[in-house]
């Protein structure tokens, strides 16, 4: 290598990209040039670079390994020219797959403070302290010591690149989609199928995760199908599919997920790949594709061989030696070995003698091979050792040699000097999909692999992936899957994969480091430790460990850690088994899954009509459920107390406007609605007359309370109901899941309509003066409309359910208008209302005022444990109805107990002092800790129109504890308070009508 | 009985009020003010209402009848959806009570949007889980379904256009996420 010329490891006139444009690009601040359209790795070794990064446990140097997405090794930190702010880089991309580009930064990761030279490294001298299940060993005592030293210790050295530190800018969409046929992988077995089914007008989506179609074909070059090489057949499907109107062909796009009912999940990579993507584009789309028929032909991966020092920079699966070479133009090394006992190696040894490149030797480990190739090899001049394995590899940041020895004691063992070494041990095919099908893979005695069993799906796995090699028969079984006739082809191709071998070489599962996880640093020895200590399930064994469990998720590993296991045991592979597989088949992003789910699409935001005009005038709000709702209406120079103080005082005084539009409503509709109402409700509604209303309380068949709310009765056969503003879709579903499976002959229907109406409180002694002269069509008079009525009529002209309710205490209306109303009846309420002196009033005003008079919250002075017993609703049941739900389970033994938590009134025995929501009770402050709870504290408000505060609170036999002194502990005191009844203001009720 | 000394302006007012987004193939735009009916009824209660029709019920789930503005839309075995877009004004809920029917003025409750173009599928489809392909969906189709994070009805008038019906405060939720949909709608 001369430092002086560019790519010196480039051979111009081999490989796809003649004419290619030229990129520069940097790593680790260093800037190479390399060729658009190669992958990162590609273009650093054509650099002469191997060295890319660091393992993760002994920071060993490695380099990259394969060519595609079952890179364990060269993962990197990557960025771009011109966006170093810090959203954007992406740690632990695979410098197999990563496309180069035109001010691509790419870093190493898991060094320091260079790749060269690591500090981390000493962990490889110290590697006999971290071998399999070195963490559970190492870490469990002192007991105190986990939470201060080792985990943060481990998440410290945890962890390869840097995450992003600013929120990731770009943007993500979703696509739902629907299919004939789904095909994932386009290599030839994909291609065959894609094009056949869209012969048969088929709606077809095909996709593959590189940014060509072509698969394999596109790194062998002696391939010839009916006369034409790999390359002009694929050139001649691609157009066929690009003719064809049914055809959704999907590149840079992986089948991650399979779930039920053929639904997969793809995820399509739009910008990685540009050096500057148009900002409007999104970087990635999620793909959920319903298919009626899906077509696996994702082909296999090539596994390693497992010996000694076999992670050296420069040691690479062959195939992917092959792809650089043939796509790429790009040579691995000068003088390079090979250890193999896959044919396949052979392929990729020739073709890389054909460009000059010397082969020290080829180490097969079978013990023949076929004639046909071993002429081959003479005529390149390359020796063969049959029956041999490497003993051991040297080179610190590049090999430079490897050692081979026949099989079995003694022999002779040779060295050889080399820049790079060439290994298979054949092609696992590539289950992941089929297995999160719900496929179970069956176990091939004779070729010793998993295949895809029976499908549980419509689906069926066609080509590498379903374990066939022959390219003829794969092009036949491709037509087949879909439903067309087979047809042969004039195939020649010259050496095929067959052969492989799984497991550990030599003695390497007892002595050095033989890598099976290259990632994690997981050696044979210790999967053989791990067996050794017991682990006899692959389960354990990958746990212990960690074989497989890195973010190459065991691609190139599992098959050698099961078979290394197996072997210790002396058991069958499948007497062993094999881990699952699970989604996602490769890493996806967060942003991919989450979507336009972000920002202002994260969640819908619920604001009511009256909303805008509640901004305009000052508001401050708060979420309730999905609902922005308006919390307090400061004016000049208030603060949050002061005003909440005048907005009760006024109401109490004068009157105040409220938007209650957020209250859940529910029409029940039907000769049977009362009926239906009376199961629903612990009280009696047939008797309720219309025009009347009444509170009602709604238990689960548990007996605890659900949800209340006030209910009108229009007419006969028409209910008005109102709910909790967070419970109307819970209530609606419980009222709806009960008439469809416990009352199905009863004939009343459900809508909701809490969206129908905006609703207007109005609340105060001055609440009818206010409205009178708004209404028409109903007297509205204290004598024709008694507390607790519903009537409709108009308001303002509109059409209106005018109610007199009071959740304030005070005389009180609501009026429910059309909600695109809302704001023109509100602004003619509030017309009326503030020459008057009324206020408007928010929902901290609204607590209190409901706190003042002992009005319960559901979800607030109940959490699914109060009975309406315990919240002091006795009077709200009915004693005589036959059946509602939730009267049995009111019966249950612990629901009549005496000492059960109730709902009593705290007084503070300093009036001034505000007790804290959730704060607990005791009965004696000095006794040791912990002490007993007798309870907590609910709500909790200053009340300025009592001059002291008030709070309610479950207490343990809270009813017969009234005039009692308990005690609320706090961090800096203990407060003292006594036990009251809940009514804290106008207990008679005499202020309801004004 | 005191006369109403206010009354006011009666006009309609929801929160996306002519809302509009043109993209590669899709325009977006908030649907006039309608008159809108959740009817729920027995097989009889069903063909004596129908009487007060100017469409025939659909009896199918899924599929919709339309005349003269106005649109039937069967939701489910005893649902339905009737939208009046001529008379947006007029309560369709009748005013002697049946005991067969359940009907119940939702004119308020609903904001249509339609979403037409000949991409227009594809930007439902960023949220909606449904194939609505003219074959899964042809035209006059109606169901409830998702978009996004949001309960919809979608129905089909035309082969380009679509009618997207979703409670109101939902309405600026759906608009900004058909927004971004449409701007993800052609590939």
């Amino acid at each position: 290598m001369t430092p002086t010329k560019p790519q010196p490891y480039r051979i111009a006139k081999r490989g796809q990209l003649a004419g290619a444009r030229t990129v520069s690009f940097t790593f680790d601040g260093k800037t190479y040039e390399g060729l658009a359209g190669e992958t990162l790795a590609s273009a650093l070794m054509a650099n002469g670079v191997h060295l890319m990064g660091r393992s993760f446990k002994y920071h060993r140097p490695r380099g990259v390994i394969g060519a595609g997405v079952e890179e364990p090794s060269a993962l990197m930190q990557i960025s771009r020219a011109g966006q170093n702010d810090k959203a954007r880089t992406v740690p632990n991309v695979r410098a197999s797959v990563q496309e180069v580009f035109d001010g691509l930064e790419a870093e190493s990761q898991n060094r320091w403070p260079t790749l060269p030279f690591d500090m981390g490294a000493v962990n490889n001298l110290m590697s006999s302290l971290f071998s399999a299940g070195f963490y559970y060993k190492t870490f469990k005592w002192p007991r105190a010591a986990w939470e201060t030293v080792y985990e943060p210790f481990i998440r410290a050295a945890a962890g390869l690149g840097n995450a992003p530190e600013r929120a990731d800018p770009d943007r993500y969409t979703n696509r739902f989609a629907h299919c004939d046929v789904l095909i994932v992988g386009g290599g030839a077995a994909g291609l065959a199928a894609a094009c056949a089914a869209a012969a048969q007008k088929r709606d077809v989506i095909l996709v593959d995760e590189n940014p060509e179609l072509g698969g394999w074909l596109l790194s062998d070059t002696d391939i010839r199908i009916d006369g034409r090489t790999g390359h002009e057949w694929v050139a001649e499907r691609v157009a066929e599919l690009k003719a064809a109107k049914n055809v959704r062909v999907l590149t840079r796009t992986t089948g991650f997920g399979y779930f039920q009912q053929n639904m997969v999940a793809l995820n399509e990579r739009l910008t990685d790949h540009l050096s500057r993507p148009d900002i409007d584009m999104p970087r990635e789309r999620l793909w959920q594709i319903r298919a009626k028929q899906v077509v696996l032909a994702q082909g296999g991966i090539e596994r390693h061989m497992v010996f000694p020092g076999n992670d050296r920079p420069g040691i690479v699966l062959a195939g992917a030696a092959q792809t650089w070479l043939n796509r790429y133009g790009v040579i691995v090394g000068t003088r390079i070995g090979v250890f193999t006992a896959c044919d396949s190696a052979y392929a990729a040894a020739f073709d890389l003698a054909e460009e000059g490149v010397e082969v020290a030797a080829i180490i097969e480990h079978r013990d023949t091979i076929s004639d046909d190739i071993r002429k081959q090899a003479e005529e390149f001049g390359i020796p063969i050792l049959t029956g041999h394995h490497i003993t051991n590899t040297t080179g610190r940041l590049r090999v430079n040699g490897m050692s081979a020895k026949p099989h079995g004691d003694g022999g002779k063992e040779q060295d050889f000097e080399i820049d790079a070494l060439l290994m298979s041990a054949g092609w696992t095919p590539s289950l992941h999909l089929y297995s999160q099908s719900r496929g179970k893979p069956a176990w091939d005695e004779a070729t010793q692999r998993f295949l895809p069993g029976k499908s549980p799906q419509d689906c069926v796995s066609i080509g590498g992936c379903n374990g066939t090699d022959d390219l003829n028969a794969v092009l036949m079984e491709a037509l087949e899957a879909v439903g067309s006739q087979p047809k042969r082809h004039d195939i020649t191709d010259d050496i095929s994969c067959s052969g492989g071998m799984i497991g550990a070489t030599g003695t390497s599962a007892d002595k050095g480091k033989a890598f099976v996880d290259y990632q994690n640093d997981v050696t044979a020895k210790d999967i053989s430790l791990a067996v050794r200590e017991g682990m006899h399930s692959i389960e354990h064994v990958k746990r212990y460990t960690t074989n497989g469990m890195a973010t190459d998720q065991g691609k190139l590993s599992n098959m050698h850690g099961l078979a290394i296991a197996a072997t210790k045991l002396d058991k069958p592979i499948p007497a062993v088994g094999l881990t699952t597989f699970r989604a996602p088949y490769t890493p996806t992003t967060f942003g991919s899954i989450v979507g336009q789910a972000r920002g202002p699409l994260f969640d819908p935001v619920r604001e009511t009509p009256i909303h805008h005009w509640a901004v305009e005038n000052g508001a401050e709000f708060e979420p309730v459920s999905h609902w922005q709702r308006a919390w307090y209406f400061p004016q000049a120079g208030e603060d949050m107390h002061e005003a909440v103080d005048r907005e009760c005082r006024t109401v109490r005084e004068t009157a105040g406007v409220f938007d209650a539009s957020t209250l859940g409503k529910i029409e029940v509709v039907g000769p049977d609605a009362a009926a239906f109402m009376d199961k629903l409700y612990t009280n009696g509604w047939s008797k309720l007359k219309p025009g009347r209303a009444k509170y009602g309380i709604m238990l689960r068949e548990d007996g605890f309370i659900y949800d209340d709310g006030v209910v009108g009765r229009l007419s006969e056969n028409r209910f008005h109901v109102t709910t909790t503003t967070g419970g109307a879709p819970r209530v609606m579903v419980h009222m709806e899941d009960y008439l469809q499976t416990e009352f199905p002959d009863m004939q009343v229907w459900l809508t909701s309509t809490t969206e129908q109406w905006a609703t207007i409180a109005v609340q105060g002694p001055k609440a009818r003066e206010i409205i009178e002269p708004l209404v028409s069509g109903a007297d509205i008079s204290a004598e024709k409309f008694a507390h607790m009525s519903v009537v409709e009529c108009e308001v303002c002209g509109v059409p209106a359910r005018l109610f007199r309710i009071s959740f304030t205490g005070e005389l009180g209306f609501e009026i429910n208008v059309p909600a695109d109303y809302g704001r023109a009846v509100w602004e003619a309420v509030w017309a009326r209302a503030e020459p008057l002196g009324a206020c408007v009033y928010g929902t901290e005003a609204m607590h209190v005022l409901r706190a003042e008079k002992g009005y319960i919250i559901v979800g607030q002075d109940t959490d699914g444990t109060v009975t309406p017993h315990d919240a002091g609703l006795s009077w709200a049941i009915s004693k005589i109805k036959p059946d509602y739900v939730g009267k049995r389970g009111l019966l249950r033994s612990d629901l009549v107990k005496d000492g059960r938590r109730q709902l009593i009134g705290l007084k503070t025995k300093d009036p001034t002092k505000v007790l804290q929501e959730g704060a607990q009770i005791v009965a004696d402050p000095n006794q040791p800790i912990p002490m007993k709870m007798l309870g907590f504290v609910t709500s909790s408000y200053w009340s300025g129109t009592l001059g002291h505060s008030v709070a309610m609170a479950l207490v343990e036999g809270g009813f017969d504890r009234i005039g009692e002194t308990l005690y609320v502990p706090m961090e800096d005191e203990t407060i003292e308070v006594e036990v009251t009844g809940s009514v804290f203001y106008d207990p008679k009720g005499e202020k309801l009508d004004g | 009985m005191a006369k109403a000394a206010t009354t006011i302006r009666a006009t309609r007012d929801n929160p996306v009020n002519n809302k509009r987004i043109a993209s590669d193939g899709v325009l977006v735009e908030t649907a006039p003010d309608a008159s809108r009916l959740a009817l729920r009824a027995t097989k009889r209660g069903a063909t004596n209402f129908q009487k007060s029709l100017s469409v025939t019920l659909p009896r199918k789930i899924g599929t919709s009848e339309s005349k003269a503005g106005v649109t039937a839309m069967c939701l489910g075995q005893d649902e339905w959806l009737i939208v009046d877009m001529k008379k947006p004004d007029d309560s369709m809920v009748p005013k002697s009570e049946s005991k067969e029917i359940s009907a119940t003025d939702v004119s308020h409750r609903n904001v249509a949007f339609t979403v037409s173009g000949t991409n227009a599928a594809d930007c439902l489809n960023a949220g909606c889980p449904r194939d609505l392909s003219l074959a899964a969906f042809p035209k006059g189709s109606a169901a409830r379904t998702v978009i996004g994070k949001t309960e919809v009805v979608i129905h089909r008038p035309a082969n380009d256009t679509f009618s997207v019906e979703c409670w109101r405060s939902f309405a600026p939720y759906l608009f900004a996420f058909l927004k971004d949909a449409a701007r993800d709608a052609a590939l």
